[in-house]
C-alpha cells in the first residue's frame, strides 16, 4: 500500500482544516445537555479533549481541543462535521462501524453511505500502530455522548 | 572506519538486506534496538545445539560446558568495560540493572533498621531527609526507579536541570549535591539530544557529596570505549540488545566492596548458600544477584557480541559514528523548519539526532520515511520530562550504528527534506 492510499487527499485536507477544533469560545446550545471525554495516547502524546451537546435526542454540538498526529486531528475533524444533527443511535451506528473497520486489519471495508468522509481512514486500519490515532477522538466521542444522553 | 569497511560490516547482518517498502531497508533506529551479526546469532543457536543445561548444578558434560560458556561470558562482558570477574551481574537489560538496585537499597535500609548484616548498610539506607539526585534528560529508566525509591524511603528526589541546548547545567548540580546526596544517577549519553555527559565531573562531585554514583550506559558501552574503573562509578547498568545482542540480557555491573554487603533484590535458587525453613544465608556477588535460572543463551550471545564490538574496534566505532552523527545534524539543520534537539553542528554528539519538524507530527514522519524504507524512532523516546522542558511532545530520532553507511544518512536527509512538502506545512 502506498503512503498516498494512507494520507488520502481528505485526510490531508481535514488534518489542517479541522473542525470543530477549539472548546474555549464555544458554548453548548441553551438547554442541551452535555458530555466532555479526555483521551490520551501514551504511546506518541496524542491527546483529544472532546465536548458534545445533545438536545432533543440529536447531537447539537462537537467542539474539541487536540494535540497530535495529521492522522488523529483529521478524524476529529471529519468526525465533528459527521456527527453534528445525527441522533444518538446513529451516532453510536457511526461509531461502531467506524471502529470494526479500523480494527480489521483491512479486511472490513467502510461503507461510504454510513461513514462519509470517514471512509476515507479505511487504509489506516493496515497500520496497526496507527489505529489508535484514527479512533482518539471517536473513543472520546463514545465516552462523551454516554454522558450526555 | 570508512564506507567500504561498513559494506563489509553489513554482510554479517542478514536483517538489513531486505526491501522495505519496496526500497532497501535503511535501520536508524539502533538507539532502541540494534540489529544482530551472524556470529551473534549462530553463537545462540551453537549453544543450544551443542550445550544446553542449567548452570552452576548437576554435574553432568553438558551442565559443565554450559556453566564455562556462561562463565566465560562473564569474565568477555567485565573485560570489556574494565571491571572485575564478580562485578558483573546479568539482569533482563538496564532497567531491571537499576529496579535490582533501587530495591537492594530499600532492603539495606530494612536490613540495617533490625540490626541484619553488615554495619555499613546504615550508610547505604536511605530515610527522610537524604536525597537522590538524577538530571532532566533521563530515560524513565533511570528517573522511575529513583522515584519509586524515594517513595518507600521517605527520601525527596531532586534534578540536575538542562539548558535551552540540552547540556546539564553543571553550576546549578553544584549546589544540588550536598551531604545529603545518597545517590547521584545520570546517563552518560543522551538518548534523545546526543550530549555525551561529563562523567568524570559529576562522579567527582557526587564523591564529594557522599554519594552512591549510577551510570546509565546504554547509550555509551554499545558506541564508544567504556572503563568503569576509570570513570570512577560505583554502578553502571547497560543492555544488550542496544549492542548487537539478543533482547533479555543486560548488564548490571557494581563495585565489589558495596556488593559485598548489598542485600539482594529477588531471592529464590541459586543464589544462597544454607536454607532453613526460617531463613536462608546468601552467596556472594555476583551469585547473590542472580536468583533463578538464568539467561544463559542470551549471556554467551552477548559476549559473542561482545567480541565482535572488540574485533571492529569501539574507538573506531565511536570516531565513525560521530561522523554520522555531525552529517545528520549538519544536513538536518540546512532543512528549513526543522528544530534539532541538543548540541549544534561541530560540538560533540554521539551518533544520533532527534528533532521537530515544523507543522508535521513526528508521527507523520516516521510514516512518511518508512514508506522510502527508513527506520527511525518516533515519541517521546521514554523521556516525557525532556520533551516538556523543550516545549515538545514527541519528535523524531535517528540513531546510526556500525552498519550505517554516510549515503544511509544522506538519504534519510533527503527523505527529510520532502515532508513538510508533503504535509503542506
Amino acid at each position: 500500500m502506498s503512503l498516498d492510499q494512507l494520507y488520502q487527499q481528505i485526510i490531508l485536507d481535514h488534518s489542517k482544516a479541522r473542525h470543530g477544533s477549539g472548546l474555549a469560545g464555544t458554548e453548548a446550545p441553551g438547554g442541551a445537555t452535555t458530555g466532555q471525554s479526555h483521551q490520551l495516547n501514551p504511546v506518541c502524546g496524542d491527546e483529544v479533549t472532546l465536548r458534545l451537546a445533545v438536545s432533543d435526542g440529536k447531537v447539537a454540538q462537537i467542539a474539541w481541543d487536540g494535540a497530535g498526529c495529521s492522522i488523529s486531528m483529521a478524524s476529529a475533524s471529519v468526525l465533528t462535521d459527521l456527527a453534528e444533527g445525527m441522533t444518538v443511535a446513529e451516532l453510536h451506528e457511526v461509531i461502531d462501524s467506524f471502529r470494526e473497520v479500523l480494527r480489521s486489519r483491512g479486511k472490513i471495508h467502510a461503507d461510504p453511505d454510513l461513514l462519509g468522509d470517514a471512509a476515507a481512514f479505511e487504509g489506516v486500519a493496515r497500520y496497526a500502530a496507527r489505529v489508535k490515532c484514527a479512533m482518539i477522538s471517536w473513543v472520546a466521542a463514545e465516552d462523551a455522548l454516554n454522558q450526555a444522553a | 572506519m570508512d564506507n567500504g569497511e561498513v559494506q563489509r560490516i553489513r554482510n554479517d547482518f542478514p536483517v538489513l538486506n531486505q526491501l522495505v517498502n519496496g526500497r532497501p531497508l535503511i535501520y536508524l533506529d539502533s538507539g532502541a534496538t540494534s540489529q544482530n551479526p551472524l556470529s551473534v546469532i549462530e553463537a545462540e543457536q551453537e549453544f543450544y545445539e551443542q550445550r544446553n543445561a542449567a548452570v552452576h548444578r548437576g554435574a553432568h558434560h553438558l551442565a559443565v560446558e554450559a556453566t564455562e560458556a556462561f562463565e566465560d561470558a562473564r569474565q568477555t562482558v567485565a573485560d570489556f568495560v574494565g571491571a572485575d570477574y564478580s562485578e558483573i551481574i546479568w539482569t533482563s537489560n538496564a532497567t531491571e540493572g537499576l529496579n535490582l538496585l533501587s530495591y537492594a537499597l530499600s532492603n539495606a535500609g530494612l536490613w540495617a533498621a533490625q540490626g541484619r548484616g553488615d554495619g555499613r548498610l546504615k550508610e547505604l539506607a536511605l530515610n527522610p531527609g537524604d536525597e537522590i539526585v538524577v538530571t532532566e534528560m533521563e530515560h524513565h529508566a533511570n528517573l522511575i526507579p529513583w522515584q519509586e525509591l524515594a517513595f518507600r524511603t521517605g527520601a525527596a528526589l531532586r534534578y540536575i536541570p538542562v539548558d535551552d541546548d540540552g547540556s546539564l547545567r553543571m553550576d546549578v548540580a553544584r549546589d544540588i549535591l550536598n551531604g545529603r546526596t545518597k545517590v547521584l544517577a545520570f546517563t552518560h549519553a543522551s538518548n534523545v539530544l546526543g550530549t555525551i555527559n561529563p562523567v568524570h565531573e559529576l562522579a567527582a562531585l557526587g564523591r564529594e557529596a557522599g554519594a552512591l554514583v549510577v551510570l546509565d550506559a546504554c547509550q555509551s558501552a554499545p558506541h564508544m570505549p567504556l572503563n568503569v574503573k576509570e570513570l570512577d562509578v560505583d554502578f553502571a547498568v547497560f543492555s544488550g540488545h542496544k549492542m548487537l545482542a539478543p533482547t533479555g540480557i543486560g548488564v548490571f555491573y557494581g563495585k565489589q566492596d558495596i556488593l559485598d554487603i548489598l542485600p539482594p533484590f529477588l531471592t529464590g535458587g541459586s543464589m544462597i548458600t544454607t536454607v532453613t525453613m526460617e531463613r536462608a544465608e546468601y552467596l556472594p556477588a555476583p551469585q547473590r544477584f542472580e536468583a533463578g535460572t538464568q539467561r544463559i543463551s542470551q549471556a554467551v550471545a552477548l559476549a559473542a557480541a561482545v567480541n565482535y564490538l572488540t574485533e571492529t574496534g569501539l574507538d573506531r566505532i565511536h570516531r565513525w559514528e560521530a561522523e554520522l552523527g555531525q552529517r545528520m545534524v549538519t544536513g538536518l539543520e540546512s532543512i528549513p523548519g526543522i528544530r534539532v534537539l541538543g548540541p549544534a553542528a561541530g560540538q560533540d554528539r554521539i551518533g544520533l539526532a532527534a528533532f521537530d519538524v515544523d507543522g508535521v507530527h513526528a508521527h507523520d514522519v516516521g510514516q512518511f520515511l518508512d514508506s522510502r524504507g527508513i527506520a527511525v524512532r518516533v515519541g517521546h523516546h521514554c523521556a516525557q520530562p525532556l520533551h516538556r522542558r523543550l516545549g515538545l511532545t514527541a519528535t523524531t530520532r535517528a540513531s546510526a550504528y556500525l552498519y550505517n553507511t554516510t549515503d544511509d544518512v544522506d538519504q534519510f536527509l533527503d527523505a527529510v527534506a520532502g515532508v513538510r512538502t508533503y504535509f503542506r506545512a
